[in-house]
């Protein structure tokens, strides 16, 4: 029976699963989610990718084969490009393809290409052909077309009112972020921007409990799904060029915005070792950075397999410290 | 106005050609060296790619020689070369330096467009010569890609190790010193002739003379596979360990393909690579990702007996590639290896894994026969 989907917990899940939950359900599959990030999820994934991939990547290898044993399918979607004229990572555009040659036990993958970068017909046919995997009847698949698309709506009004991607998701819409008891509501809370892909920063394991650790420490944190896509946008045409990664292009402009006096406090960037779009996007920030009078503090954290909680913990305070002395002034 | 550009192999020769003859002055970098590379290292990001960083030693260079003016190409993704211009036009203000960036972006069905850019280089009055130059250019870029074949087939038979090196360096000072189209055939001509002439065999061109004699083929990203400097010279290692090299990409072909095809909206890929590539690959990640495990599988298919990856380290699409390259080694029984480098390679680990690499292959070949 080819009744349950896999779907890993890693990458663009953190973007658009509600809209492929949807979806599937919606043609009468159930999805399973594999569970959360843990060592021995990351260390599957790291034996059977080369070295040189960066760390989600690796992860999601590691959600792939947790989820072979328990479905007959497992979603991994070719993103190639969610808009037109932008891509999102080159590693996502051969991603079916590496899983399919790493997990050798696996036993089947749904792998639509979802390409919009140019025309939109072409991401029609493939989604038609997806959704024919599972009926023959057209209208039912422009129904869970239509459910996906306003889950995927809902899902982005949540985030800007201010819940973030796990709590829209998992935690049925109870902010979790954000809340610190027993504080004296009188002293102002240091807010912090983080700049960061969702999938390392709301995956526990891979961001280190990056947010939650921040909060600990009093602080706020806002991060790019928070903003208004159009401020988001406005700011990203800062740049010389236009920056043609979609996830890109919006963490610059967060990045940008947040290293604006007076936004924020202070700008945190978390990026996966060896990322390619990271090495140019922290890139721009720090020149922006380094361009301003007023400057906001700005670091770059840098995570991978090797990266210890402790290193991570004084890293932070430490930058809380600079944010403090820099609020004080 | 004196122009720059970075270097990529020996085609600064062929880009040289056609600024002069459209009467612009080129400041060329010096060759690559250490200092390049720290000078590009050290003022670039971590994670970025090693073109980005050389191109960036390259132009510090080329900038305190009097350059104002650097020529780059463009792009339009999905790869981060696209954006090289914008974050080494960053980098260098971010340094103080002073500078006009020209960025040629990929003409995309708009012949006119690129046309234009280049008109606003050289200004319209010498717009008229740029036929000339075309063609100049043109013929020295195919008679360096001509060589350069020569060396690769003929190096693991010179008499003395070392002479065709010579022998090609030496022409390519002639081809850059030439004139006119006819001055580069003759010179390309010549050094042909001298080539063979230090030879042990004098045997046909483009034949393996000696069926021992291993070969592999070079896959890998563009300006690794190109730049001698960048790949600690492995074309000319691996000669002058005896193994016939073949080189998947030369900028002949690859402009073919890319400038010219692309301008004018005819097969804008190579097709016969992606068909290749399918089974293993089927979508197009960006650089030089489907090329490289479409030349992988030709180059099993034809019989070579080894192939080597060169990828700069985080290079995105040879990663995929990389990845995938091990399944391909299985399946169609061709040793594979891949070198991933940056600035931190040491030329003697690099050795030390081609002789191993060599070894390896030269072993199996012995067994079959
Ligand atoms: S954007 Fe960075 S972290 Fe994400 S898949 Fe690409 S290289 Fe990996
Ligand atoms: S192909 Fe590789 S080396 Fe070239 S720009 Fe892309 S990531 Fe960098």
């Amino acid at each position: 029976m080819k009744e349950t989907i896999g779907i890993p917990r890693a990458l663009l899940y953190y973007y658009f699963y509600p809209a492929w939950r949807a979806f599937f359900e919606s043609l009468g599959r159930t999805c399973r989610v594999s569970g959360k990030t843990t060592k021995s999820v990351i260390d599957s994934g790291i034996k059977v990718t080369v070295d040189e991939a960066c760390l989600p990547v690796k992860a999601y290898h590691g959600h792939v084969m947790a989820l072979s044993g328990e479905c007959d399918n497992v979603f991994v979607p070719r993103l190639v490009s969610v808009e037109r004229k932008a891509y999102i990572c080159p590693k996502l555009m051969g991603l079916p393809d590496m899983v399919r040659h790493n997990c050798r036990d696996i036993r089947g993958i749904i792998d639509p290409c979802i390409d919009m970068s140019s025309n939109s017909w072409a991401y029609i046919k493939e989604l038609y052909a997806t959704g024919r995997l599972f009926t023959r009847n057209p209208l039912k698949i422009f129904a869970a077309q239509h459910k996906a698309k306003q889950a995927h709506y809902e899902f982005v009004r949540l985030l800007q009112a201010g819940l973030t991607p796990i709590d829209a998701m998992e935690n049925d819409f109870r902010p979790s972020h954000n809340l610190v008891s027993g504080q004296d509501k009188s002293v102002r809370r240091p807010i912090i921007g983080v700049v960061g892909h969702p999938y390392i920063i709301y995956d526990s394991f891979l961001g280190m409990n990056i947010l939650d650790k921040l909060n600990v420490m009093g602080a706020k944190t806002v991060t790019m799904e928070m903003l208004q896509p159009t401020t988001v946008q406005r700011e990203a045409e800062k740049c010389g060029k236009k920056v043609f990664w979609t996830i890109g292009r919006r963490l610059l402009g967060a990045g940008y915005y947040f290293l604006r006096p007076g936004t924020v406090d202070g700008c945190l960037q978390v990026s996966a070792f060896a990322c390619g779009p990271d090495s140019f996007i922290s890139e721009f920030l720090q020149q922006e950075s380094a361009r301003s009078k007023r400057r906001v503090p700005f670091m770059t954290i840098v995570v991978d397999e090797h990266t210890g909680e402790a290193g991570i913990q004084t890293r932070l305070e430490a930058f809380m410290d600079i944010v403090e002395r820099s609020m004080a002034r | 106005m004196k122009l720059t550009f970075a270097h990529l192999g020996d085609y600064h020769i062929a880009v040289k050609a056609l600024f002069e003859t459209l009467g612009v002055d080129v400041v060329l970098p010096p060759p690559p060296t250490k200092r390049t590379m720290s000078l590009g290292s050290l003022n670039s990001p971590e994670f970025a790619c090693l073109p980005l960083k050389i191109g960036i030693g390259n132009y510090l260079e080329a900038l305190e020689m009097g350059a104002d003016t650097i020529v780059m190409v463009g792009g339009i993704g999905p790869c981060r070369l696209g954006l090289y211009c914008e974050v080494q036009r960053q980098i260098l203000e971010g340094l103080g330096c002073d500078f006009k960036m020209i960025v040629l972006e990929p003409p995309q069905g708009r012949p006119d467009r690129l046309l234009r850019q280049v008109r606003d280089i050289i200004g319209a009055q010498r717009i008229s010569r740029l036929f000339d130059a075309l063609r100049l250019t043109w013929s020295k870029l195919t008679a360096i890609d001509r060589l350069n074949k020569i060396t690769l087939c003929l190096r693991p038979f010179e008499k003395r190790k070392g002479d065709i090196t010579r022998v090609y360096e030496a022409s390519l000072r002639r081809i850059d010193e030439a004139a006119s189209p006819k001055e580069v055939q003759a010179a390309a001509g010549n050094a042909r002739d001298a080539m063979k002439s230090v030879c042990k065999t004098e045997g046909r061109i483009g034949k393996a003379e000696d069926p021992l004699a291993p070969r592999i083929g070079i896959v890998g990203e563009v300006f690794m596979v190109l730049e001698p400097f960048a790949n600690c010279e492995i074309e000319k290692r691996l000669g002058e360990m005896g193994v016939i090299v073949d080189r998947s990409i030369y900028l002949s072909d690859w402009a073919v393909e890319h400038v010219i095809k692309d301008a004018f909206r005819i097969f804008r890929k190579s097709k016969l690579l992606n068909e290749m590539a399918k089974p293993y690959l089927c979508h197009f990640v960006g650089g030089h990702g489907v090329e490289t495990i479409g030349s992988t599988v030709a180059y099993a298919n034809e019989g070579l007996d080894g192939v080597i990856q060169v990828a700069p380290f985080t290079c995105m699409p040879e990663i995929i590639a990389q990845d995938i390259l091990a399944k391909i080694s299985r399946d169609l029984g061709i040793p594979a290896m891949t070198l991933v480098l940056d600035e931190h390679s040491s030329d003697t680990g690099v050795l030390t894994r081609l002789e191993a690499f060599v070894d390896m292959i030269a072993m199996s070949k012995c067994r079959r026969r």
